[in-house]
């Protein structure tokens, strides 16, 4: 064998090197776009001047001070802890029993129910939120009772989030469920309701457990849907974060969102340790 | 224990038949294995006997009771299942119990009995692990103690060995089939694979687009097979479609004569294991001469590929000692194939059904 036909061997290897190189290099911006806004979030929360320029002239903590010492946030923390709680809690059983009609049942229109269930997530919150709102008004003249601004109006109206959030993830686990093991039970002795209980629920539980923090997670940064229903005195925290924005222009909300973050990841990370998230989601 | 009887046990799926007129008795200690290739209907059949298929008609009994119309978790069978089908969230006791509770078995007697049958399988340390925690071959294990453990009339065994490895199949199926005797489970098993069937089973049932095409023992399907497609199915055979033109001689469709066993004159097919081929090298003597097209050694065996000029025969031999003239065969060189005329089956021609795969 010639030298000469050995001499082409370093190409490869470079272009090799080369598509490795972009291939890192794509993964490492698609990272960064993902989490620049965060990053940009929490460092503008530390930064000490109102208008905020780059770089800061000292760090401070005091838009964290600030941002506890404004009563609206603390009401409005409040108030979106115990709607997506609620909406929660009637969202999730609801859209799993939908999820397992659907994935399971027998029934006409499979399709068409399907999409009717996903569809507050495909139109507009703001448009959601705005046909609710015209809908409150006319079912309080009707009912001659306040639905608007109420808690339960509330609750009603992002039920509407959590219950697709339930349908899709159930109903992904739900799918990816072998049913060998719930005909195992049958066989052993088990009646369809012990079935239920004893195999499909515990075997759905990492989909429900991720269901129900999802939907908690999407109800309570919801901004759009609660925009028009809120009124004085019961606010929502993004909404309150907005109203505070027409007024001020100051690191403060970025304070808060940034302890929003932290919340949502703790929440997170707890859930994972039970429910390994990356398996079902 | 008990019997199982398959009465007429059809299932339609709106034109398509998956089971057509299923006959069978298995009967108490006996090991039946349906075998066929996918689609054949044998899972179906399967999953009638456990009740999770409702037959379009026919019926099934268990030791002698009509079970067709009861649920699954009413009829008192075992089944071990081809993904093992464990309860991921429950321990490899809690599996194995399940069937205990639900017919209120006591906690001591359960415990025992748990213990009793994880012993059995040679898994009692591992009572506390969950499944994902166990190999396969171990999985497989706990599937068939939580089956076996509730003591049903009859077993049922859907493809048991198919996710195991192939050194692991032989074990296992060995060790299934050991316990089954040892029990005297009433077992009715589903394969594909003939290796298995042959293996493990009393008597086989071979079957085709839903239909039963023959039912025996190895020995029988292997040695009698009543159609060409029993014969290519269990184990490998020549089938050379020709004519008997007179005792013993059968002209294939390319005008070879050969050897036959007795046989009404008419067109058949001529059914012969390469095992009952016996080669000679070189072109004079005796039997029918053949050129090699190709040899393919396989340490204890040598397969030879036969051209007789009117039609092609493999022949399957141990691999003849170093000094045999055999061993210096090479593609192309003449040689003389044998057998013994009984070795030669004819077979009625396959029937023309309408259905062709």
């Amino acid at each position: 064998m010639s030298v000469a036909s050995l001499r082409p061997a370093p190409a490869p290897v470079l272009s090799a090197l080369l598509g490795r190189l972009a291939f890192g290099l794509a993964v490492a911006s698609a990272y960064a776009v993902v989490f620049a806004p965060i990053v940009m979030v929490v460092a503008i929360s530390f930064f000490d001047q109102e208008i905020v320029t780059f770089p800061p002239d000292s760090l401070t903590l005091r838009w964290y001070v600030n941002a506890w010492s404004q009563r609206d946030f603390a009401r409005g923390f409040v108030t979106s802890v115990q709607i997506a709680l609620a909406a929660t809690v009637i969202g999730v059983p609801v859209g799993t029993a939908a999820a397992l009609a659907l994935v399971r049942g027998r029934l006409p229109g499979k399709g068409v129910l399907n999409t009717l269930l996903l569809a507050p997530l495909a139109v507009p919150a703001i448009v959601a939120g705005s046909a609710l709102y015209m809908f409150y008004l006319r079912a309080e003249d009707w009912l001659d009772m306040d639905i608007k601004a109420t808690l339960g109006g509330l609750v009603a109206a992002n039920v509407l989030i959590t219950i697709p959030w339930t349908v899709r993830l159930v109903s992904a686990s739900l799918a990816g469920l072998d049913p060998a093991a719930e005909e195992a039970a049958a066989n052993l002795g088990a009646r369809p309701l012990t079935v239920f209980r004893r195999i499909t629920l515990p075997m759905l539980r990492p989909g429900i457990v991720a269901a129900a923090l999802f939907s908690f997670v999407a109800s309570f940064e919801n901004l759009e849907l609660n925009l028009l229903l809120v009124g004085p005195g019961r606010t929502t925290l993004p909404v309150a974060m907005l109203s505070y924005l027409e007024f001020r222009m100051d690191p403060t909300l970025a304070a808060v969102a940034t302890a929003q973050i932290v919340m949502v990841s703790a929440l997170m990370l707890v859930t994972d340790r039970f429910v390994k998230l990356s398996r079902v989601v | 224990m008990g019997t199982l009887v398959l009465e007429g046990l059809s299932k339609r799926y709106g034109a398509a038949t998956a089971v057509d007129r299923v006959d069978l008795a298995v009967a108490e200690g006996e090991l039946v294995a349906l075998l066929g290739p996918s689609g054949c209907g044998k899972t179906t059949t399967l999953r009638a006997v456990a009740g999770f298929v409702e037959p379009s008609a026919g019926r099934v009994l268990i030791g002698g009771r009509d079970v067709t119309r009861l649920p699954a978790h009413a009829r008192d069978t075992g089944m071990v299942f081809q993904s093992y089908a464990l309860f991921p969230h429950m321990s490899v006791a809690g599996n194995v119990g399940f069937g205990l509770e639900m017919r209120r078995v006591g906690r001591a007697e359960r415990d025992a009995r748990i213990r009793e049958a994880l012993r059995l399988v040679r898994l009692d340390h591992l009572a506390d692990r969950l499944p994902r925690q166990l190999s396969g071959g171990q999985q497989q294990r706990v599937a068939l103690a939580r089956a076996l453990v509730v003591g049903p009339a009859v077993f049922l065994l859907d493809e048991p060995l198919s996710n195991l490895d192939a050194k692991l199949r032989q074990e296992v199926g060995l060790e299934i089939r050991a316990l089954q005797k040892r029990l005297g489970l009433t077992t009715l098993m589903v394969t594909h694979d003939q290796d298995e069937a042959l293996a493990m089973a009393d008597r086989l049932v071979v079957m085709e687009h839903g239909r039963v095409l023959q039912v025996g023992s190895a020995e029988d399907l292997y040695e009698r097979p009543a159609s060409p497609f029993v014969a290519g199915f269990v184990g490998r055979c020549n089938l050379l479609p020709g004519r008997v033109e007179a005792p013993g001689l059968f002209r294939t469709e390319g005008g070879g004569a050969l050897p036959c066993g007795p046989a009404p004159a008419g067109p058949g097919i001529l059914a012969l294991r390469p095992e009952r081929i016996a080669l000679a090298a070189g072109p004079d003597g005796p039997g029918v001469p053949a050129r090699l097209s190709a040899l393919t050694y396989l340490g204890a065996l040598t397969e030879y590929h036969l051209d007789l000029g009117t039609g092609a025969l493999v022949a399957v031999a141990p691999t003849p000692p170093p000094e045999d003239p055999r061993r210096r065969l090479r593609p192309g060189d003449p040689v003389r194939a044998e057998w013994t005329p009984a070795s030669a089956r004819v077979l009625p021609p396959e029937a023309p059904t309408g259905e062709s795969r």
